[in-house]
Protein backbone atom coordinates (compact mmCIF):
# COMPACT_ATOMS: atom_id res chain seq x y z
CA UNK A 1 0.00 0.00 0.00
CA UNK A 2 3.20 2.17 0.59
CA UNK A 3 3.97 2.30 -2.84
CA UNK A 4 0.26 3.62 -3.93
CA UNK A 5 0.56 7.00 -2.02
CA UNK A 6 4.52 7.66 -3.50
CA UNK A 7 3.27 7.20 -7.02
CA UNK A 8 0.09 8.63 -6.52
CA UNK A 9 1.55 12.76 -6.69
CA UNK A 10 4.22 11.39 -9.77
CA UNK A 11 1.24 10.40 -11.59
CA UNK A 12 -1.46 13.18 -10.99
CA UNK A 13 1.70 15.65 -11.93
CA UNK A 14 1.87 13.74 -15.41
CA UNK A 15 -2.03 15.10 -15.50
CA UNK A 16 -0.76 18.30 -16.50
CA UNK A 17 -3.38 20.86 -17.68
CA UNK A 18 -1.79 20.57 -21.95
CA UNK A 19 -2.06 16.95 -22.20
CA UNK A 20 -5.11 16.72 -19.86
CA UNK A 21 -6.60 13.53 -20.94
CA UNK A 22 -3.44 11.38 -22.56
CA UNK A 23 -2.85 13.07 -18.83
CA UNK A 24 -5.65 11.55 -16.69
CA UNK A 25 -5.59 8.07 -19.00
CA UNK A 26 -2.01 7.32 -17.70
CA UNK A 27 -3.10 8.21 -14.21
CA UNK A 28 -5.89 5.97 -13.79
CA UNK A 29 -3.44 2.77 -16.12
CA UNK A 30 -0.75 3.67 -12.69
CA UNK A 31 -2.94 3.17 -10.60
CA UNK A 32 -4.88 0.41 -11.57
CA UNK A 33 -0.86 -1.57 -11.76
CA UNK A 34 -0.50 0.04 -8.22
CA UNK A 35 -4.01 -1.42 -7.54
CA UNK A 36 -3.48 -4.87 -8.84
CA UNK A 37 0.40 -5.06 -7.92
CA UNK A 38 -0.44 -3.98 -4.23
CA UNK A 39 -3.61 -6.82 -3.71
CA UNK A 40 -0.99 -9.49 -4.80
CA UNK A 41 1.20 -8.21 -2.01
CA UNK A 42 -1.40 -7.83 0.51
CA UNK A 43 -2.12 -11.70 -0.56
CA UNK A 44 0.72 -12.49 -0.25
CA UNK A 45 2.01 -11.08 2.93
CA UNK A 46 -1.56 -12.66 4.34
CA UNK A 47 -0.40 -16.24 3.00
CA UNK A 48 2.93 -15.75 4.98
CA UNK A 49 1.36 -14.66 7.97
CA UNK A 50 -0.01 -17.55 8.88
CA UNK A 51 -3.63 -17.29 7.21
CA UNK A 52 -4.01 -20.60 5.73
CA UNK A 53 -3.76 -19.42 1.77
CA UNK A 54 -1.34 -20.40 -1.17
CA UNK A 55 1.58 -18.11 -1.89
CA UNK A 56 1.09 -16.44 -5.47
CA UNK A 57 4.50 -18.64 -6.04
CA UNK A 58 2.99 -21.66 -5.33
CA UNK A 59 -0.71 -20.87 -7.40
CA UNK A 60 1.95 -20.10 -10.48
CA UNK A 61 3.63 -23.67 -10.43
CA UNK A 62 0.55 -25.25 -9.61
CA UNK A 63 -1.14 -23.64 -12.89
CA UNK A 64 2.19 -24.63 -14.82
CA UNK A 65 1.37 -28.02 -13.68
CA UNK A 66 -2.03 -28.20 -14.24
CA UNK A 67 -1.51 -26.62 -17.77
CA UNK A 68 1.65 -28.93 -18.31
CA UNK A 69 -0.99 -32.39 -17.82
CA UNK A 70 -3.18 -30.93 -19.93
CA UNK A 71 -6.26 -30.67 -16.68
CA UNK A 72 -6.41 -26.92 -17.46
CA UNK A 73 -7.19 -27.53 -20.91
CA UNK A 74 -9.66 -29.82 -20.83
CA UNK A 75 -11.24 -27.77 -18.27
CA UNK A 76 -11.22 -25.08 -19.97
CA UNK A 77 -12.85 -26.64 -23.22
CA UNK A 78 -16.01 -28.51 -21.42
CA UNK A 79 -16.30 -24.46 -19.42
CA UNK A 80 -16.16 -22.65 -22.30
CA UNK A 81 -17.93 -25.40 -24.98
CA UNK A 82 -21.06 -25.05 -22.62
CA UNK A 83 -21.20 -21.65 -21.54
CA UNK A 84 -20.45 -20.48 -25.79
CA UNK A 85 -23.32 -22.94 -26.91
CA UNK A 86 -25.65 -21.47 -24.02
CA UNK A 87 -25.25 -18.09 -24.71
CA UNK A 88 -25.10 -18.03 -28.73
CA UNK A 89 -28.37 -20.30 -28.49
CA UNK A 90 -29.70 -18.09 -26.16
CA UNK A 91 -28.93 -14.70 -27.76
CA UNK A 92 -29.91 -16.39 -30.92
CA UNK A 93 -33.58 -17.15 -29.60
CA UNK A 94 -33.76 -14.26 -27.35
CA UNK A 95 -33.30 -11.72 -30.55
CA UNK A 96 -36.03 -12.92 -32.69
CA UNK A 97 -38.40 -12.82 -29.45
CA UNK A 98 -37.88 -9.86 -28.83
CA UNK A 99 -38.38 -8.06 -31.84
CA UNK A 100 -41.58 -9.86 -32.38
CA UNK A 101 -42.75 -8.45 -28.60
CA UNK A 102 -41.52 -5.28 -29.92
CA UNK A 103 -43.02 -5.29 -32.64
CA UNK A 104 -46.39 -7.15 -32.38
CA UNK A 105 -48.49 -6.42 -29.51
CA UNK A 106 -50.02 -10.11 -29.45
CA UNK A 107 -46.63 -11.66 -29.47
CA UNK A 108 -45.71 -9.55 -26.38
CA UNK A 109 -49.02 -10.91 -24.59
CA UNK A 110 -48.31 -14.21 -25.11
CA UNK A 111 -44.38 -14.09 -24.25
CA UNK A 112 -44.55 -11.46 -21.11
CA UNK A 113 -46.17 -13.29 -18.44
CA UNK A 114 -43.46 -16.37 -18.93
CA UNK A 115 -40.43 -14.21 -19.34
CA UNK A 116 -41.14 -11.86 -16.19
CA UNK A 117 -42.17 -15.04 -14.62
CA UNK A 118 -38.33 -16.49 -15.22
CA UNK A 119 -36.84 -13.60 -14.61
CA UNK A 120 -37.38 -13.51 -11.02
CA UNK A 121 -36.00 -17.21 -10.64
CA UNK A 122 -32.22 -17.85 -10.41
CA UNK A 123 -31.46 -19.90 -13.40
CA UNK A 124 -29.91 -21.98 -11.18
CA UNK A 125 -32.86 -22.40 -8.84
CA UNK A 126 -34.48 -24.53 -11.79
CA UNK A 127 -31.10 -27.15 -11.70
CA UNK A 128 -32.16 -29.75 -9.59
CA UNK A 129 -35.42 -29.92 -11.57
CA UNK A 130 -33.42 -29.74 -14.82
CA UNK A 131 -31.38 -32.73 -13.71
CA UNK A 132 -34.15 -34.84 -12.68
CA UNK A 133 -35.87 -34.24 -16.22
CA UNK A 134 -32.86 -34.04 -18.76
CA UNK A 135 -30.03 -36.30 -17.07
CA UNK A 136 -26.73 -35.29 -15.69
CA UNK A 137 -25.28 -35.24 -19.36
CA UNK A 138 -24.38 -31.64 -21.12
CA UNK A 139 -28.02 -30.79 -21.88
CA UNK A 140 -29.14 -29.69 -18.49
CA UNK A 141 -25.89 -27.07 -17.58
CA UNK A 142 -26.42 -25.83 -21.51
CA UNK A 143 -29.80 -25.33 -20.73
CA UNK A 144 -29.47 -23.78 -17.71
CA UNK A 145 -27.18 -21.64 -19.25
CA UNK A 146 -29.03 -20.71 -22.30
CA UNK A 147 -32.23 -19.61 -20.04
CA UNK A 148 -29.84 -17.03 -18.41
CA UNK A 149 -28.09 -15.80 -21.49
CA UNK A 150 -31.89 -15.58 -23.33
CA UNK A 151 -33.59 -13.90 -20.17
CA UNK A 152 -31.06 -11.03 -19.90
CA UNK A 153 -31.23 -10.70 -24.14
CA UNK A 154 -34.55 -10.91 -24.51
CA UNK A 155 -35.60 -8.16 -22.29
CA UNK A 156 -32.98 -5.91 -23.46
CA UNK A 157 -34.28 -6.24 -26.99
CA UNK A 158 -37.45 -5.84 -26.49
CA UNK A 159 -36.96 -2.21 -24.72
CA UNK A 160 -34.67 -1.60 -27.83
CA UNK A 161 -37.27 -1.95 -30.18
CA UNK A 162 -39.98 -0.31 -28.28
CA UNK A 163 -37.62 3.13 -27.98
CA UNK A 164 -37.03 3.28 -31.33
CA UNK A 165 -37.63 6.64 -32.20
CA UNK A 166 -41.14 7.42 -33.91
CA UNK A 167 -39.84 10.19 -36.59
CA UNK A 168 -37.33 7.55 -37.59
CA UNK A 169 -39.71 5.29 -38.90
CA UNK A 170 -42.18 8.13 -40.20
CA UNK A 171 -39.29 9.16 -41.71
CA UNK A 172 -38.42 5.56 -43.72
CA UNK A 173 -42.22 5.36 -44.64
CA UNK A 174 -42.30 9.09 -45.96
CA UNK A 175 -39.40 8.06 -48.05
CA UNK A 176 -41.06 5.10 -49.37
CA UNK A 177 -40.64 2.49 -47.05
CA UNK A 178 -42.56 -0.43 -46.39
CA UNK A 179 -42.97 -2.57 -43.20
CA UNK A 180 -40.53 -5.37 -43.88
CA UNK A 181 -37.87 -2.44 -44.74
CA UNK A 182 -38.44 -0.12 -41.86
CA UNK A 183 -38.23 -3.37 -39.92
CA UNK A 184 -34.93 -4.72 -41.14
CA UNK A 185 -33.30 -0.93 -41.87
CA UNK A 186 -34.42 1.23 -39.35
CA UNK A 187 -36.05 -1.22 -36.44
CA UNK A 188 -32.67 -3.91 -36.41
CA UNK A 189 -29.92 -1.12 -36.60
CA UNK A 190 -31.85 1.30 -34.12
CA UNK A 191 -32.41 -1.21 -31.37
CA UNK A 192 -28.93 -3.05 -32.00
CA UNK A 193 -27.04 -1.06 -29.10
CA UNK A 194 -30.06 -2.49 -26.32
CA UNK A 195 -29.22 -6.21 -27.99
CA UNK A 196 -25.61 -5.58 -27.36
CA UNK A 197 -25.71 -4.63 -23.97
CA UNK A 198 -28.47 -7.74 -23.27
CA UNK A 199 -25.88 -9.76 -25.00
CA UNK A 200 -23.31 -8.31 -22.46
CA UNK A 201 -25.55 -8.91 -19.64
CA UNK A 202 -26.22 -12.00 -20.78
CA UNK A 203 -22.61 -13.44 -21.08
CA UNK A 204 -21.94 -12.25 -17.60
CA UNK A 205 -24.99 -14.05 -16.32
CA UNK A 206 -24.48 -17.59 -18.49
CA UNK A 207 -20.44 -17.43 -16.76
CA UNK A 208 -21.95 -17.14 -13.25
CA UNK A 209 -24.44 -19.72 -13.75
CA UNK A 210 -22.14 -21.91 -15.74
CA UNK A 211 -19.75 -22.17 -12.82
CA UNK A 212 -22.53 -22.69 -10.42
CA UNK A 213 -23.74 -25.37 -12.52
CA UNK A 214 -20.71 -27.27 -13.12
CA UNK A 215 -20.52 -26.96 -8.92
CA UNK A 216 -23.03 -29.02 -8.69
CA UNK A 217 -22.87 -31.39 -11.62
CA UNK A 218 -19.76 -31.35 -14.12
CA UNK A 219 -16.99 -34.47 -14.21
CA UNK A 220 -14.85 -31.82 -15.78
CA UNK A 221 -14.82 -28.28 -16.11
CA UNK A 222 -13.40 -25.00 -13.70
CA UNK A 223 -16.26 -25.38 -11.57
CA UNK A 224 -15.78 -29.13 -11.18
CA UNK A 225 -12.23 -29.13 -10.91
CA UNK A 226 -12.57 -26.46 -7.51
CA UNK A 227 -15.62 -28.93 -6.54
CA UNK A 228 -13.26 -31.65 -6.69
CA UNK A 229 -10.09 -29.42 -5.13
CA UNK A 230 -12.31 -28.69 -2.01
CA UNK A 231 -12.19 -32.44 -1.33
CA UNK A 232 -8.92 -32.31 -1.66
CA UNK A 233 -8.00 -29.46 0.58
CA UNK A 234 -6.14 -28.51 -2.47
CA UNK A 235 -6.02 -24.37 -2.04
CA UNK A 236 -3.46 -23.67 -5.01
CA UNK A 237 -5.92 -25.36 -7.85
CA UNK A 238 -8.84 -23.88 -6.01
CA UNK A 239 -7.02 -20.14 -6.51
CA UNK A 240 -6.19 -21.51 -10.64
CA UNK A 241 -9.58 -21.99 -10.89
CA UNK A 242 -10.69 -18.88 -9.69
CA UNK A 243 -8.13 -17.00 -11.28
CA UNK A 244 -8.72 -18.52 -15.14
CA UNK A 245 -12.65 -18.08 -14.25
CA UNK A 246 -12.27 -14.16 -13.82
CA UNK A 247 -9.83 -13.93 -16.56
CA UNK A 248 -11.77 -15.70 -19.21
CA UNK A 249 -15.06 -13.64 -18.04
CA UNK A 250 -12.97 -10.34 -18.54
CA UNK A 251 -11.37 -11.38 -22.06
CA UNK A 252 -15.03 -12.46 -23.20
CA UNK A 253 -16.57 -9.23 -21.93
CA UNK A 254 -13.89 -7.13 -23.58
CA UNK A 255 -14.47 -8.77 -26.95
CA UNK A 256 -18.15 -8.15 -26.65
CA UNK A 257 -17.86 -4.33 -25.85
CA UNK A 258 -15.19 -4.00 -28.60
CA UNK A 259 -17.89 -5.34 -30.48
CA UNK A 260 -20.56 -2.48 -29.46
CA UNK A 261 -18.13 -0.02 -29.75
CA UNK A 262 -17.50 -1.12 -33.41
CA UNK A 263 -21.07 -1.68 -34.24
CA UNK A 264 -22.65 1.40 -32.24
CA UNK A 265 -20.36 3.49 -32.68
CA UNK A 266 -22.57 5.93 -34.63
CA UNK A 267 -24.84 6.88 -31.52
CA UNK A 268 -24.47 10.62 -30.60
CA UNK A 269 -23.48 10.64 -26.56
CA UNK A 270 -25.37 13.75 -24.69
CA UNK B 1 -57.82 20.11 -62.34
CA UNK B 2 -60.23 22.51 -60.79
CA UNK B 3 -60.80 21.82 -57.60
CA UNK B 4 -62.51 24.81 -56.16
CA UNK B 5 -65.27 24.06 -53.69
CA UNK B 6 -67.97 26.25 -52.43
CA UNK B 7 -66.78 25.84 -48.77
CA UNK B 8 -62.98 27.86 -49.94
CA UNK B 9 -63.95 30.73 -51.16
CA UNK B 10 -60.81 32.62 -49.53
CA UNK B 11 -58.21 30.04 -50.44
CA UNK B 12 -59.13 28.67 -53.89
CA UNK B 13 -56.41 28.54 -56.57
CA UNK B 14 -56.79 27.07 -60.25
CA UNK B 15 -54.56 24.45 -60.44
CA UNK B 16 -54.50 22.72 -56.95
CA UNK B 17 -51.50 20.50 -56.29
CA UNK B 18 -52.75 19.78 -52.40
CA UNK B 19 -55.79 20.57 -51.69
CA UNK B 20 -57.14 20.08 -47.98
CA UNK B 21 -61.13 19.92 -48.36
CA UNK B 22 -63.19 20.40 -44.94
CA UNK B 23 -60.57 18.38 -43.10
CA UNK B 24 -60.91 18.13 -38.94
CA UNK B 25 -59.48 15.85 -36.84
CA UNK B 26 -60.20 15.40 -33.08
CA UNK B 27 -58.06 13.62 -30.32
CA UNK B 28 -59.88 12.24 -27.49
CA UNK B 29 -58.30 13.83 -23.99
CA UNK B 30 -59.15 12.23 -20.59
CA UNK B 31 -62.70 13.88 -20.72
CA UNK B 32 -63.42 15.57 -23.30
CA UNK B 33 -62.34 15.69 -26.76
CA UNK B 34 -60.12 17.98 -28.80
CA UNK B 35 -60.37 19.73 -32.04
CA UNK B 36 -57.08 19.99 -33.64
CA UNK B 37 -58.65 20.85 -36.89
CA UNK B 38 -61.94 22.09 -37.59
CA UNK B 39 -63.29 22.27 -41.26
CA UNK B 40 -60.05 23.81 -42.91
CA UNK B 41 -59.75 23.97 -46.52
CA UNK B 42 -56.49 24.83 -48.30
CA UNK B 43 -55.88 25.19 -51.61
CA UNK B 44 -52.23 24.89 -52.43
CA UNK B 45 -50.83 25.82 -56.27
CA UNK B 46 -48.13 23.38 -58.71
CA UNK B 47 -44.57 25.07 -57.08
CA UNK B 48 -46.15 27.13 -54.80
CA UNK B 49 -44.30 28.12 -51.60
CA UNK B 50 -46.49 28.14 -48.57
CA UNK B 51 -46.12 28.76 -44.82
CA UNK B 52 -48.27 28.07 -42.26
CA UNK B 53 -48.02 29.93 -39.25
CA UNK B 54 -50.33 29.96 -35.89
CA UNK B 55 -49.42 29.84 -32.11
CA UNK B 56 -48.65 26.58 -30.51
CA UNK B 57 -52.41 23.98 -30.19
CA UNK B 58 -53.46 25.66 -33.77
CA UNK B 59 -53.25 22.20 -35.46
CA UNK B 60 -50.87 23.08 -37.46
CA UNK B 61 -48.36 20.36 -37.22
CA UNK B 62 -51.38 18.15 -37.37
CA UNK B 63 -52.40 19.51 -40.72
CA UNK B 64 -49.00 18.96 -42.29
CA UNK B 65 -48.93 15.03 -40.90
CA UNK B 66 -52.32 14.42 -42.49
CA UNK B 67 -51.03 16.34 -46.01
CA UNK B 68 -48.28 13.46 -45.07
CA UNK B 69 -50.59 10.73 -44.78
CA UNK B 70 -48.82 10.17 -41.43
CA UNK B 71 -52.23 11.10 -39.87
CA UNK B 72 -55.74 10.16 -40.90
CA UNK B 73 -58.07 13.03 -40.64
CA UNK B 74 -61.64 12.58 -38.41
CA UNK B 75 -63.84 13.80 -41.39
CA UNK B 76 -63.02 15.45 -44.95
CA UNK B 77 -59.84 14.83 -47.27
CA UNK B 78 -56.75 15.58 -48.47
CA UNK B 79 -56.39 15.59 -52.31
CA UNK B 80 -53.06 15.46 -53.84
CA UNK B 81 -52.89 15.59 -57.57
CA UNK B 82 -56.45 15.04 -57.50
CA UNK B 83 -56.34 11.51 -55.71
CA UNK B 84 -57.38 11.28 -51.99
CA UNK B 85 -54.14 10.49 -50.10
CA UNK B 86 -54.35 7.27 -48.08
CA UNK B 87 -50.69 7.28 -46.58
CA UNK B 88 -47.46 8.54 -46.81
CA UNK B 89 -45.95 8.43 -50.73
CA UNK B 90 -42.66 9.41 -52.12
CA UNK B 91 -44.25 11.92 -54.28
CA UNK B 92 -44.40 14.07 -51.15
CA UNK B 93 -41.25 14.43 -49.33
CA UNK B 94 -40.95 15.80 -45.50
CA UNK B 95 -38.32 17.27 -43.43
CA UNK B 96 -38.86 17.21 -39.60
CA UNK B 97 -37.83 19.42 -37.14
CA UNK B 98 -35.78 17.09 -35.12
CA UNK B 99 -33.90 15.94 -38.66
CA UNK B 100 -34.76 12.17 -38.44
CA UNK B 101 -31.66 11.05 -39.85
CA UNK B 102 -30.49 7.67 -39.77
CA UNK B 103 -27.50 8.31 -37.48
CA UNK B 104 -26.11 4.89 -38.32
CA UNK B 105 -25.55 5.94 -42.03
CA UNK B 106 -23.45 8.54 -43.15
CA UNK B 107 -24.72 11.99 -44.84
CA UNK B 108 -24.52 9.89 -48.82
CA UNK B 109 -26.45 6.71 -47.35
CA UNK B 110 -28.79 8.89 -45.69
CA UNK B 111 -29.52 10.64 -49.00
CA UNK B 112 -29.31 7.15 -50.57
CA UNK B 113 -32.01 5.67 -48.34
CA UNK B 114 -35.29 6.33 -49.94
CA UNK B 115 -33.34 5.67 -53.68
CA UNK B 116 -32.19 2.07 -51.90
CA UNK B 117 -36.00 1.72 -50.82
CA UNK B 118 -37.06 2.66 -54.50
CA UNK B 119 -34.89 -0.26 -56.21
CA UNK B 120 -32.28 2.08 -58.13
CA UNK B 121 -29.13 0.55 -59.17
CA UNK B 122 -26.36 1.49 -56.67
CA UNK B 123 -24.83 3.77 -59.59
CA UNK B 124 -27.57 5.77 -60.25
CA UNK B 125 -28.16 6.24 -56.78
CA UNK B 126 -24.48 7.15 -55.73
CA UNK B 127 -24.48 9.70 -58.55
CA UNK B 128 -28.54 11.29 -57.68
CA UNK B 129 -26.98 11.21 -53.77
CA UNK B 130 -23.80 13.23 -55.08
CA UNK B 131 -26.06 15.91 -56.94
CA UNK B 132 -28.35 16.62 -54.07
CA UNK B 133 -25.32 16.12 -51.37
CA UNK B 134 -23.68 18.58 -53.45
CA UNK B 135 -26.85 21.25 -53.95
CA UNK B 136 -27.08 21.55 -50.10
CA UNK B 137 -23.51 22.10 -49.69
CA UNK B 138 -22.50 19.30 -47.92
CA UNK B 139 -20.13 17.10 -50.53
CA UNK B 140 -17.23 17.40 -47.78
CA UNK B 141 -19.47 15.44 -44.92
CA UNK B 142 -20.58 13.15 -47.71
CA UNK B 143 -18.95 10.37 -45.60
CA UNK B 144 -19.66 11.53 -41.99
CA UNK B 145 -21.97 10.06 -39.59
CA UNK B 146 -24.79 12.65 -38.20
CA UNK B 147 -23.25 12.97 -35.08
CA UNK B 148 -20.26 14.86 -36.52
CA UNK B 149 -22.77 17.05 -37.94
CA UNK B 150 -24.09 20.71 -36.44
CA UNK B 151 -28.15 20.82 -36.57
CA UNK B 152 -28.05 23.12 -39.68
CA UNK B 153 -25.88 20.62 -41.12
CA UNK B 154 -28.19 18.07 -40.04
CA UNK B 155 -31.17 19.80 -41.99
CA UNK B 156 -29.43 20.40 -45.35
CA UNK B 157 -28.58 16.51 -44.80
CA UNK B 158 -32.52 16.67 -44.52
CA UNK B 159 -33.36 18.39 -47.34
CA UNK B 160 -30.93 16.76 -49.32
CA UNK B 161 -32.79 13.08 -48.38
CA UNK B 162 -35.74 14.54 -49.20
CA UNK B 163 -35.41 15.92 -52.28
CA UNK B 164 -33.33 12.83 -53.46
CA UNK B 165 -36.22 10.88 -54.03
CA UNK B 166 -37.29 13.46 -56.42
CA UNK B 167 -40.93 14.31 -54.85
CA UNK B 168 -43.14 17.24 -56.09
CA UNK B 169 -44.42 18.16 -52.62
CA UNK B 170 -41.73 19.10 -49.48
CA UNK B 171 -43.65 19.14 -46.42
CA UNK B 172 -41.54 20.82 -43.91
CA UNK B 173 -42.46 20.59 -40.00
CA UNK B 174 -40.63 23.47 -38.25
CA UNK B 175 -37.59 22.80 -39.98
CA UNK B 176 -35.56 25.10 -38.36
CA UNK B 177 -37.14 25.50 -35.05
CA UNK B 178 -34.32 23.81 -32.61
CA UNK B 179 -31.49 26.26 -34.45
CA UNK B 180 -29.96 29.26 -33.50
CA UNK B 181 -31.17 32.60 -35.05
CA UNK B 182 -28.43 33.36 -37.97
CA UNK B 183 -27.71 29.56 -38.96
CA UNK B 184 -31.76 29.74 -38.95
CA UNK B 185 -31.41 32.82 -41.40
CA UNK B 186 -28.72 31.31 -43.81
CA UNK B 187 -30.74 28.11 -44.24
CA UNK B 188 -33.67 29.86 -45.21
CA UNK B 189 -31.88 31.40 -47.76
CA UNK B 190 -29.77 28.33 -48.73
CA UNK B 191 -33.43 26.69 -48.94
CA UNK B 192 -34.91 29.03 -51.53
CA UNK B 193 -31.89 29.04 -53.35
CA UNK B 194 -32.17 25.03 -53.69
CA UNK B 195 -36.17 25.66 -54.13
CA UNK B 196 -35.89 28.13 -57.18
CA UNK B 197 -33.29 25.77 -58.93
CA UNK B 198 -35.43 22.71 -58.41
CA UNK B 199 -38.90 24.14 -58.07
CA UNK B 200 -41.35 22.18 -55.41
CA UNK B 201 -44.64 22.67 -54.09
CA UNK B 202 -44.02 23.54 -50.14
CA UNK B 203 -45.91 23.32 -47.36
CA UNK B 204 -43.48 24.86 -44.98
CA UNK B 205 -44.74 24.76 -41.04
CA UNK B 206 -43.47 27.88 -39.02
CA UNK B 207 -44.22 29.56 -35.69
CA UNK B 208 -42.00 32.09 -36.49
CA UNK B 209 -43.57 35.06 -38.50
CA UNK B 210 -40.54 36.56 -40.09
CA UNK B 211 -39.50 32.97 -41.53
CA UNK B 212 -43.25 32.80 -42.42
CA UNK B 213 -43.27 35.86 -44.72
CA UNK B 214 -39.60 35.57 -45.93
CA UNK B 215 -39.95 32.37 -47.60
CA UNK B 216 -43.27 32.33 -48.73
CA UNK B 217 -45.37 33.39 -51.36
CA UNK B 218 -48.71 33.07 -49.28
CA UNK B 219 -48.90 32.97 -45.57
CA UNK B 220 -51.86 30.69 -43.92
CA UNK B 221 -52.52 32.37 -40.50
CA UNK B 222 -54.12 29.48 -38.41
CA UNK B 223 -55.67 30.06 -34.58
CA UNK B 224 -56.52 27.54 -32.27
CA UNK B 225 -59.11 25.98 -30.46
CA UNK B 226 -60.27 24.97 -32.41
CA UNK B 227 -57.69 24.77 -34.95
CA UNK B 228 -59.14 26.53 -37.89
CA UNK B 229 -57.28 28.69 -40.71
CA UNK B 230 -57.81 32.43 -39.31
CA UNK B 231 -56.48 34.22 -41.93
CA UNK B 232 -54.15 33.65 -45.47
CA UNK B 233 -52.59 37.26 -46.88
CA UNK B 234 -50.61 37.20 -49.96
CA UNK B 235 -46.83 38.22 -50.29
CA UNK B 236 -46.28 39.71 -53.59
CA UNK B 237 -42.34 40.49 -52.81
CA UNK B 238 -40.00 39.57 -55.49
CA UNK B 239 -38.05 36.24 -55.49
CA UNK B 240 -34.79 35.62 -55.30
CA UNK B 241 -35.82 37.14 -52.04
CA UNK B 242 -32.31 38.75 -50.74
CA UNK B 243 -31.04 40.54 -47.49
CA UNK B 244 -32.46 43.97 -49.26
CA UNK B 245 -35.86 42.22 -49.55
CA UNK B 246 -36.00 40.97 -46.05
CA UNK B 247 -35.09 44.81 -45.03
CA UNK B 248 -37.33 46.48 -46.58
CA UNK B 249 -40.56 48.68 -45.93
CA UNK B 250 -42.75 46.28 -47.72
CA UNK B 251 -41.49 43.16 -45.63
CA UNK B 252 -42.26 45.05 -42.56
CA UNK B 253 -45.32 46.03 -43.49
CA UNK B 254 -46.29 42.65 -44.22
CA UNK B 255 -44.60 40.82 -41.25
CA UNK B 256 -46.47 43.21 -39.09
CA UNK B 257 -49.40 42.28 -40.61
CA UNK B 258 -48.86 38.48 -40.29
CA UNK B 259 -47.73 39.39 -36.98
CA UNK B 260 -51.21 41.29 -35.64
CA UNK B 261 -53.51 38.06 -37.00
CA UNK B 262 -51.21 35.99 -35.05
CA UNK B 263 -51.05 37.32 -31.98
CA UNK B 264 -54.52 39.44 -32.25
CA UNK B 265 -56.85 36.76 -32.81
CA UNK B 266 -60.60 36.57 -31.53
CA UNK B 267 -60.58 34.14 -28.72
CA UNK B 268 -61.67 30.78 -29.68
CA UNK B 269 -65.11 29.85 -29.88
Amino acid sequence: MTTSTVSTPTAAKNGSPPRRRTGKRTTLLVLNTVSVVGGIGIWWLLALSGLQLPTPPEVLAKAVELAADGTLMEDLTASLGRVLAGFLLGSAAAIPVGFLMGWYTPARGLFEPWIQFFRTIPPLALLPLVLVLMGIGELPKVFVIFLAAFLACVISTYQGVVSVDRTLINAARVLGAKDGTIFLRVVVPASSPFILVGMRVGLGSAWATLVAAELLAAQAGLGSRMQQAQTYYDLATIFVSIVVIGVLGLVMDRLLLAAETKLTGWQERR
Amino acid sequence: MTTTTQETPRTMTDAAKISVRDTRKTFALKDEEFVALDGVSLDVADNEFVTVVGPSGCGKSTLMNIVAGLETPTSGEVLVDGAGVTGPGPERGVIFQQYALFPWLTVRKNVEFGLKVAGLPAAERRERAEHYVRLVGLEQFADALPKTLSGGMKQRCAIARAYAVNPSILLMDEPFGALDALTRVRLQEQLLETWSSEKRTVLFITHDVDEAVFLAGRVVVMAARPGRIHEVIDVDLPYPRTEEVRLSPEFGELRNRVWRAVYHQPAGR
